[in-house]
């Protein structure tokens, strides 16, 4: 039976047994031949991937065929006969690759994508050493700075990626293919800007962008001018999620944990406090914990109006997303700001007041896996007389970058800890940075809050995994709480869709707008499409909660210390001044 | 940018019933554009947002389908639509020379309209008379053997007729 749909074929020298249906590409794989491909993503696992068969770097001989034929769009068949590297292949190749750099700018040196560029790899792999093709005209095309994204599209491939996750994955459908022939660019929609379409600066198409085309806006230099002035107290607050994938721009194996060094690092490189944002999840969970808490005890009194599921708020590309296309649900999302801005209205608060800062002298930089976070930071309702909470936001590259620059040896670096007291932190912050991990942090508080009851098991495996939309069912003494878990905004419109024809039964949503959430967020090292790069960093995730003494938020000693002496308790109206948000219809009409 | 132009109440009617008549089938967005083309002369994004909604998919790919095919435009043609064929015949007897011409008569480039909406300027590739190369064709009538001196003097000519 198993046998009936294995096919045997032979690529160069080796005889390779595979499934039925497997392309030339993933089969070569087997026998470890690593086909170059540039228009080609396929994140296993996961929806992002782009299989235009477009490129044609991907070519390779079959015996009998007269063309060359693309392996990354070629299904096997039973005793085919593949060359992978014959001079034949590789001179097609090598034209190709030639072919594209005619219409490139090739100023790769100032690039920022230099040294991981996949255009650039080709041309070493390729051995290119003139470039035959260049004397002619060169397209001329739009570039962009928007608070997020910065967009160059002199230097697209046209492999198109960026439009099939701004499609298929998020289903945001901002980024077309526009124009023809040398006209063709890709495009916002209208080839408008960015800023005026409903694009949610998730970043995805960054993430995935195999040149210099797509990629964030640097905020390094603005941070070095910081860091350098006497005046001002920089304090640094990096994600949950950028302790498991920083090692990755050093060249340590994915899935390193490197919280430590991360801390020694940011003092090294002149931050005078090195927090945690980690500090802001655990808040977050005493926040939206309590939100849940209280739209639930609403529900079970028979309140009908009580709107269920509340949905969690923490990604603001999710937050943009439905702002724009889900105006008429605005009541849904739980109103608490994101970790990062509970971080940073309580950074220049509480902690500001407490070391006699003024609020002006503070600049608090996140330190984010996510690209949409800088618009967040920039949003009017998070300042205060125009002083933003969180004056700007950094992504893990952009801190890779700047550790490199600072002569600083990270891989040899020395741990140490945060700092007191907005670095203090437990589990259950850790795991926020992974699709479930902000649903199982709420639910390991809700279920003792609620219960009164210590859990018996901590871990909740079915929230858990890269499936696109996953549930549970908790019983909270008696009663059956039911969850769900979506990461992509083209899972997360699903949920979206059935709340609004009025087919959703749950209680509780979670929502990241990356796959994977915020490990694969658009801000981490480039993955390149290697999905183990993203399992690493998940398992890491799962280490650092298992390795903490406390894992539940409300165990936090410091966060209990700011109920105390500041905050009152959990929706207070102190709390809910500055630690949570209102949104607002964003709908492009 | 200038702020477009809100489409008349009819106009969005008619088009979202040129949509429902394609039973606001994706596949038939080109045939749905056509029409839509046909009725209102042009493609207006307002427009564009319309159909995407009606068919369910994002006006960027709306957009992208317009701007790909070159029958396809988003300004709104003059009442008279001049076509230059720079087709190979026309080409070697100098309708690239009538091409700029026309340019500077009328103080517009190609695929503009003129700010009085009379004339509308566009180039196409053979119109099946290329024994009378050069050629251009106002409206549907068909102007052979053209030099440069003459576009002022029929430009002219069929403004008065108006």
């Amino acid at each position: 039976m198993e046998e009936k749909n294995m096919i045997t074929l032979t690529i160069d020298k080796h005889e390779v047994t595979v499934p039925a249906g497997t392309m030339l590409l993933d089969a070569a794989k087997t026998v470890g031949i690593s086909i170059p491909t540039l228009c080609h993503i396929d994140l296993k696992g996961t929806c992002v991937q782009n299989m235009p068969a477009s490129c044609r770097i991907c070519v390779v001989e079959i015996e009998g065929r007269r063309n060359l034929a693309p392996a990354c769009a070629t299904r096997v068949t039973p005793g085919m006969v593949v060359h992978t590297n014959s001079a034949r292949v590789i001179r097609a190749r090598k034209t190709v690759a030639e072919l594209i750099l005619s219409d490139h700018p090739n100023d790769c040196l100032t690039c920022p994508k230099c040294s991981d560029c996949e255009l650039q790899r080709l041309v070493m792999r390729f051995n290119i050493r003139t470039m035959p093709y260049n004397n002619g005209e060169q397209s001329v095309r739009k570039q962009e700075l928007t608070p997020a994204i910065t967009r160059n599209m002199e230097k697209c491939v046209y492999c198109r990626r960026c439009e099939s996750v701004c499609n298929n994955v998020q289903s945001v459908g901002v980024l077309s293919a526009i124009r023809r022939g040398f006209n063709t660019t890709i495009a916002p929609t209208f080839d408008k800007m960015f800023s005026d379409t409903n694009c949610t600066y998730c970043g995805q198409c960054v993430a995935v962008c195999p040149v210099g085309a797509l990629t964030e806006r640097d905020y390094t230099d603005r941070l070095m001018d910081d860091l350098s002035d006497p005046d001002k107290v920089v304090i640094a607050q990096p994600a949950p999620a950028v302790r498991f994938a920083l090692g990755e721009e050093f060249g340590m194996p994915a899935g390193t944990i490197v919280t430590g060094k991360m801390a020694t690092a940011l003092r090294d490189l002149g931050f005078d406090y090195a927090f945690d944002t980690d500090f802001g999840a655990d808040l977050t969970i005493m926040e939206e914990g309590a939100e849940i808490l209280h739209r639930l005890k609403k529900f079970l009194a028979g309140d009908k109006d009580v709107k269920l599921p509340i949905m969690t708020s923490c990604c603001p590309a999710w937050v943009n997303f439905y702002e724009h296309e889900f105006p008429d649900l605005l009541e849904y999302p739980s109103s608490a700001k994101s970790p990062a801005q509970m971080f940073g209205a309580i950074a220049k608060t509480y902690w500001a007041e407490k070391m006699g800062i003024p609020r002006e002298k503070i600049v608090c930089v996140s330190i984010m896996p996510c690209l949409a976070k800088k618009y967040e930071a920039e949003r009017e309702e998070f300042k205060v007389d125009g002083n933003p909470d969180v004056d700007y936001s950094i992504s893990t590259r952009e801190l890779g970058r700047l550790i490199k620059r600072a002569n600083i040896d990270f891989v040899n670096l020395p741990d140490s800890e945060f700092d007191s007291p907005l670095g203090e932190s437990t589990g259950a912050a850790a795991i926020f940075g992974i699709t479930g991990g902000v649903m199982e942090a709420a639910l390991r508080t809700v279920y003792e809050v609620y219960t009164g009851k210590t859990l018996p098991h901590i871990d909740f495996n079915d929230v858990r995994g890269f499936e696109g939309i996953k549930e549970a069912t908790i019983d909270l003494n008696g009663f059956e709480l039911k969850v769900c878990v979506a990461h992509t905004l083209s899972n997360a419109r699903k949920v979206m869709d059935a709340l609004r024809a009025g087919k959703l039964n749950y209680h509780v949503v979670e929502v990241m707008a990356c796959p994977g959430g915020c490990i694969g967020g658009a801000g981490q090292p480039y993955h390149h499409g290697n999905i183990e790069i993203l399992k690493a960093r998940a398992a890491a995730v799962y280490r650092e909660d298992e390795g903490k003494a406390l894992r539940k938020s409300h165990e936090n000693p410091d966060i209990q210390k700011l109920y105390k002496e500041f905050l009152g308790e959990p929706m207070s109206e102190k709390a809910h001044h500055l630690l949570h948000t209102h949104y607002s219809d964003k709908s492009i009409k | 940018m200038a702020k477009e132009m809100k489409l008349a109440c009819n106009v969005v009617e008619q088009v979202e019933a040129i949509c429902d008549k394609h039973g606001n089938r994706p596949g038939e967005l080109i045939n749905i554009l056509h029409e839509a083309q046909n009725m209102h002369g042009y493609l207006p994004e307002e427009m564009q947002r319309i159909i995407a909604r009606k068919l369910n998919i994002p006006a960027s790919k709306v957009y992208g389908v317009v701007t790909f095919y070159s029958f396809f435009t988003m300004t709104p043609k003059g009442k008279h639509s001049i076509s230059v064929c720079l087709g190979t015949a026309c080409y070697v007897r100098g309708s690239e020379k009538l091409l700029e011409e026309i340019k500077r008569v009328l103080n517009i480039e190609v695929g503009e309209t003129t700010p009085d909406g009379k004339f509308s300027l566009d180039c196409l590739r053979c119109v099946g008379a290329c024994g009378l190369a050069p050629v251009v064709t106002i409206g549907e009538k068909v102007y052979g053997r053209l030099e440069s001196k003459d576009v002022k003097k029929i430009l002219d000519e069929v403004a008065a007729n108006d």
